[in-house]
């Protein structure tokens, strides 16, 4: 892994990625869209809105999955000092946070028939409110120091933090929400699935993770090329003389 | 096809959030595209 | 090491005396939003009961949330953090003497007021020796986690605005146990579980802060 610290490796990985990414969020969300859509049925419980399910719990589940892997990234990056892996964990953060805000934007769409209001404090949707902010707080972190180096340290401090207490706050909320409700089974975690409504579920999970992969690496050739541009601009400015080569005697 | 459209009545609920979902996964995609476009025009990289 | 502790313990604990505005403006602001509340939500008894325990916790993390931004803001500035970063105590420890500190001129007193709020929204005084022993507790914890954020932000651009929105998801396991064991005593259960809890989270929370601010502070003076 350490290979692909080096920026121009990297675009010789994403270049080859790219195209098999590209081409299965499309056809992905293509077939999941369908599916979700048209070609699966209403529950006969919830009705047709139903359907939100398949945004709603891919989204829940990418949230947690890029929080996973920004943990990673970021304890890679402290522990190694890897390059790549400060730059992946700062692009993928905003995209936690985008699907954060889908789950519980979505969230209030499918709880509103079903509940009767916009807002429920549910222990899921209260955990992944808690993990919106995190996500919010480690964006907010990266972006609030003038030196990025120290940003993107000061983040990665904050996931790895942030990653241990994820556990404690998603039992505290559970714990919570048992003392102060009745225990209403939420249907968000669909316990038992029916193949119908699986594979669209997977497909489009499986069409967000594509989606993901895609833009991520997009996001992080984007950083990695601004740092580069960045970079000799620097020199440039420092003046020929920094930018000359050293000699070897 | 109305019939379609109205699903069973939650139409409000369930076409905003395909909708929402489509548009900030768009929004985000292009973003990071067009940041992607940006920084490849500032620095070509192969091999620079 | 113990000396340099004892001196760096000492040291914020005289500044905090010679001029304790910062002590001051923490109790002021808890007692005057817990005050706020009747006015806001009614005068009704029951209601105010209901909600007492819950209103003291959350203006007592509110109060403590003004004053994290500067744990570690005067030694950066006036440069005795590179002194501290370079003294033979570790690091680790010096973060545990700053937030013990931070607890003694601030948490303290917030326990010490918390009864005289906690009676004027009406909680059942039944409750009261609950609500200060969670309190106890839990403002340490909230010390170190608060002291962890405010190393991370240190020199950062508003960072007095990034504090709260790190520290809130980690403060949020701290006052879901501290009510609940205030709410338990008085629902006629015991308060003991939450009180473990409390105390379990207090001691997990004293090595990783330790290991996590020492982490940040060693970045900060990069």
């Amino acid at each position: 892994m350490q290979r692909f610290a080096n920026p121009l490796r990297f675009k010789r990985l994403s270049g080859a990625l790219l195209p098999w990414t590209s081409a299965a969020t499309v056809l992905l969300f293509a077939a999941g869209l369908w599916m979700a859509l048209a070609a699966s049925p209403a529950d006969y419980q919830q009705g047709e809105t139903v359907r939100i399910m398949y945004v709603h719990v891919p989204a829940a589940w990418m949230a947690m999955f890029v929080y996973a892997n920004l943990t990673i990234a970021s304890a890679v990056a402290l522990v190694w000092r890897h390059r790549l892996a400060e730059v992946a964990a700062r692009a993928m953060a905003p995209m936690g946070a985008c699907f954060t805000a889908l789950c519980l934007a979505t969230g209030s769409l499918w709880g509103k028939p079903m509940w009767g209001t916009w807002w429920v404090w549910d222990a899921r949707l209260t955990s992944v409110l808690l993990l919106f902010f995190i996500y919010l707080g480690y964006v907010a972190l990266a972006n609030a120091f003038e030196d990025e180096a120290r940003g993107n340290r000061a983040a990665s401090v904050l996931a790895v933090v942030g990653a241990i207490n994820l556990p404690v706050i998603k039992f505290s909320v559970d714990w919570w929400n048992t003392l102060h409700q009745p225990a209403s089974v939420s249907r968000l975690d669909a316990p038992a699935i029916h193949a119908d409504m699986l594979i669209p579920l997977l497909t489009m999970a499986a069409a967000f993770t594509a989606y993901f992969a895609t833009v991520l690496l997009w996001r992080i050739e984007a950083a990695l090329a601004a740092n580069r541009a960045a970079a000799r601009r620097m020199l440039a400015e420092a003046g020929p003389s920094a930018a000359a080569p050293r000699v070897r005697r | 096809m109305s019939e379609y459209l109205a699903m069973g009545g939650y139409a409000a609920f369930v076409w905003p959030a395909y909708g929402l979902t489509v548009l900030v996964l768009a929004a985000l995609a292009g973003v990071s595209w067009r940041a992607r476009t940006a920084a490849r025009r500032d620095d070509p990289g192969d091999g620079a | 090491m113990i000396a340099a502790l004892r001196a760096i313990l000492l040291r914020d604990l005289r500044l905090a005396w010679r001029s304790p505005q910062e002590s001051l403006t923490v109790v002021a602001f808890f007692a005057l939003a817990a005050i706020l509340f009747p006015f806001g939500v009614g005068p009704e008894p029951q209601l105010l009961a209901r909600i007492a325990t819950g209103v003291v916790w959350t203006m007592a993390v509110l109060a403590a949330l003004l004053s994290f931004e500067r744990l570690f803001q005067l030694d950066h500035e006036d440069g005795t953090l590179d002194l501290l970063l370079l003294a033979p105590a570790p690091l680790e420890a010096t973060v545990l003497a700053k937030c013990l500190a931070h607890w003694l001129t601030t948490g303290l007193p917030l326990i010490a007021a918390s009864p005289l709020a906690a009676i004027m929204l009406n909680l059942p005084p039944d409750g009261l020796a609950t609500l200060v022993l969670a309190l106890l507790l839990g403002t340490p914890s909230l010390s170190l986690v608060g002291g962890v954020f405010a190393a991370l932000t240190l020199g950062a651009r508003r960072g007095g605005v990034l504090l709260p929105l790190l520290a809130m998801p980690l403060f949020v396991p701290v006052v879901v146990f501290g009510v609940a064991a205030t709410e338990a005593h008085l629902a006629g259960l015991t308060a003991r579980p939450h009180l473990l809890l409390l105390a379990a989270i207090l001691a997990g929370a004293v090595p990783l802060a330790a290991i996590a601010g020492a982490a940040a502070l060693r970045q900060a003076a990069e």
